[in-house]
């Protein structure tokens, strides 16, 4: 019967079928340079070891809900840090406006009394108004745009003291279901193994259909087994931290916002026009406006959506700790950000990354904070080490992007 | 059948003259070779077809009617594609995806499959070389690249397309795929305008020559029935020249 598919007609390609095919081509993706996920998965499997060894709460069930719930926050700033690097360019001020928006939040909602979604609603617009006016600065006066958003780091930390005024705190009521949804709201159990089951089926199916759609076309298309071994794969996983997660509290609905939000950016990022653009000026700024590319208007859509995950990742924060003060936002949570992105594999090239490393990168950054303070370590050898993971990452970006260029894949 | 022809086409910037009365004419499945020495206005003119500076003065006609290109978007919808020297490929994406940057097809869930099969036909309507579109373009060669801007121009089905030097930067393999190319693009009846510095690649697939020196119109050639020196002698404004001379050096 064999018509050789359209894309596997030349004699130079190496032909991989099956399952034994899809293991071989990640090998050697892995050889070229194509490091993918791999860094970060070891990585956290050694910082988890280290981490069980020295404590052994480390790895409870207790420690890892809490872990996800610390990391919900600043993993919604880093992907909007994902954004902005894909393009090329940096959003440094993102803590500042995250504590900007905590401030606003409050002062909206428990200083003037308005109901909680206008007041999150307010935030939410402030952070992209702040998204918009970098987005112009940088397309009209061409200024780099870490110089712009360093200027507005500092701004906006004014702009949030003079909001919080002399009292520097404000405490949000523990009644209010927005500090609910943040500490006490968790995925009932048969929700979460069904959630569970829809993504691993959901996973199956787009997977299954895209691949007849390329049969039906005359292309190669991934084999039936390799789709089913994939999905199992990924509810074995889901089921597992379920029910890990499960023995103590279980899965809360602020870190499924935030794996929804990931998830969002992945198919906006991977599967529309505008992610194209994205992903093409980060690549070639030049070509992008030659191809009929808005690039101004990307920029712009890029700094808004960064500013606005950042205020709402200070909603978040601001929820999660039932305040907003002086010092929301500020430390190491834009650190803390940029490194999440680096972590999960964004390039500070432009053009490379996935939404799903701001996931993987908060996950690393937020078991080193948690080791870290479980063995009674203050901040500043917190500090330190972030530092130290945040170099390790730049450097195997670096690295990296060295091999790919070498083994043709950059 | 002329798809495009110039007539007294002039364009000055500030007190410099860069183009002066120029004419040109391409027929369908015609390749003209523009050739000049440096600041001759070969870019200029290049600029004027694909819309990046207005002329000042002069007539385009494009099938037969008179028409303005105001911008490169009015290039393109007429039919008249452009390949810069530079390509204007992403690195990090694959040929499909730069194929088509853009221009994808159902902007708010890619189709993927069909862009792909589309690539395909168009790769294989050039009888190119390149193993597979789905790895990014920084993998490929010189000439692969070359192939892929060219089949990007393609995808609006132009008239006429204009290669801003496709061999400069290239080996000898690869000079000859991408003359191939210029050969297919023929065949399939479009107009080419080559702007080319190499009178071996000029020879080999124009039919005719024009030379331009200091902005005008230094004469048209039939291929078949000219010399290299003689093109030179046009390129540089005489037969007593150093290149003349060191040819004659070389008979004697």
């Amino acid at each position: 019967m064999t018509t050789v598919a359209t894309d596997r007609q030349d004699e130079r390609l190496r032909h991989r079928e099956g399952l034994r095919g899809a293991l071989a081509g990640v090998v050697e993706r892995a050889r070229g340079g194509d490091l993918g996920v791999i860094p970060v998965v070891v990585g956290l499997i050694v910082i988890w070891s280290v981490f069980q060894i020295l404590n052994p709460i480390f790895l409870s069930s207790a420690n890892l809900v809490n872990l996800t719930l610390e990391s919900a926050a600043v993993g919604v700033i880093a992907l909007g840090i994902v954004c902005v690097l894909l393009v090329g360019q940096i959003d440094l001020s993102v803590g500042s406006v995250s504590g900007l928006s905590g401030a606003v939040l409050a002062v909206l909602f428990v200083g003037e009394g308005l109901p909680v979604w206008l007041a999150i609603a307010a935030a939410v617009l402030m952070g992209a108004a702040v998204g918009w006016i970098y987005g112009q600065l940088f397309n009209r006066f061409g200024v780099p745009s870490f110089v712009i958003t360093l200027a507005g780091l500092l701004a906006f930390l004014g702009l949030q003291l003079y909001v919080l005024g002399t009292k520097g705190s404000i405490n949000l009521p523990f009644d209010s279901g927005l500090v609910n949804f943040a500490q006490l709201d968790f995925v009932p159990a048969w929700l979460s193994y069904t959630l569970a089951v829809v993504a691993a089926a959901g996973l199956f199916v787009t997977g299954y259909l895209h691949a007849r759609e390329r049969r039906r076309a005359g292309l190669s298309a991934r084999g039936v087994p390799v789709l089913a071994l994939r999905s199992v794969a990924l509810l074995a996983v889901l089921a597992f931290v379920v029910w890990y997660l499960g023995q103590t509290r279980g899965v809360g609905w602020m870190f499924v916002f935030f794996v929804a939000l990931v998830l969002i950016m992945h198919y906006l990022l991977s599967r529309t026009k505008w992610g194209r653009a994205v992903y093409a000026v980060g690549g070639n700024v030049e070509a992008a406006r030659r191809a009929g590319i808005n690039v101004r208007a990307v920029y712009t859509s890029v700094f808004v959506l960064c500013s606005t995950f950042a205020a709402v990742g200070g909603i978040l924060a601001a929820a999660r700790l039932a305040a907003a003060n002086q010092s929301s936002g500020a430390g190491d949570v834009n650190l803390n950000a940029i490194a999440a992105a680096v972590i999960g594999g964004t390039s500070l090239f432009g053009g490379r990354g996935t939404a799903f490393g701001a996931l993987l990168g908060i996950i690393v950054i937020q078991s080193i904070s948690s080791g870290l303070t479980l063995l009674n370590l203050d901040s500043s050898i917190r500090f330190v080490v972030t530092g130290a993971v945040l170099l390790l990452a730049v450097i195997v970006d670096s690295v990296s992007r060295r091999s790919r260029t070498s083994h043709g894949r950059a | 059948m002329t798809v495009l022809s110039l007539r007294g086409i002039s364009k000055t910037f500030g007190a410099v003259a860069a183009l002066t009365d120029i004419e040109l004419d391409v027929a369908a499945g015609q390749v003209v070779a523009v050739v000049g020495d440096n600041g001759a206005g070969k870019s200029t003119l290049v600029k004027i077809l694909s819309g990046v500076h207005p002329p000042d003065s002069g007539t385009i006609t494009f099938e037969g009617r008179a028409v303005e290109i105001p911008s490169p978007a009015a290039a393109h919808r007429l039919g008249i594609a452009t390949v810069f020297q530079d390509l204007a490929l992403c690195e990090n994406l694959d040929v499909v995806q730069n194929l088509f940057l853009g221009q994808e097809i159902r902007p708010l869930r890619l189709n993927d499959v069909a862009m792909e099969t589309r690539s395909w036909e168009l790769l294989r309507q050039l009888s190119a070389k390149i193993p597979s579109v789905r790895v990014p373009v920084a993998a490929l060669s010189g000439g692969q690249r070359q192939t892929v801007a060219i089949a990007r121009s393609l995808l609006g089905d132009p008239k006429v397309i204009i290669l801003d030097e496709p061999t400069a930067a290239l080996g000898v393999a690869q000079t000859a795929e991408v003359l191939n190319l210029v050969e297919r693009l023929r065949e399939n009846g479009l107009g080419v305008i080559m702007i080319s510095h190499n009178m071996a690649d000029v020879k080999a697939v124009a039919d005719t020559v024009a030379v331009l020196r200091l902005g005008r119109n230094n004469g048209v050639f039939d291929v078949d029935s000219v010399s290299a020196e003689d093109i030179i002698a046009a390129i540089t404004g005489a037969t007593d020249n150093v290149v003349a001379r060191r040819a004659q050096r070389g008979q004697s």
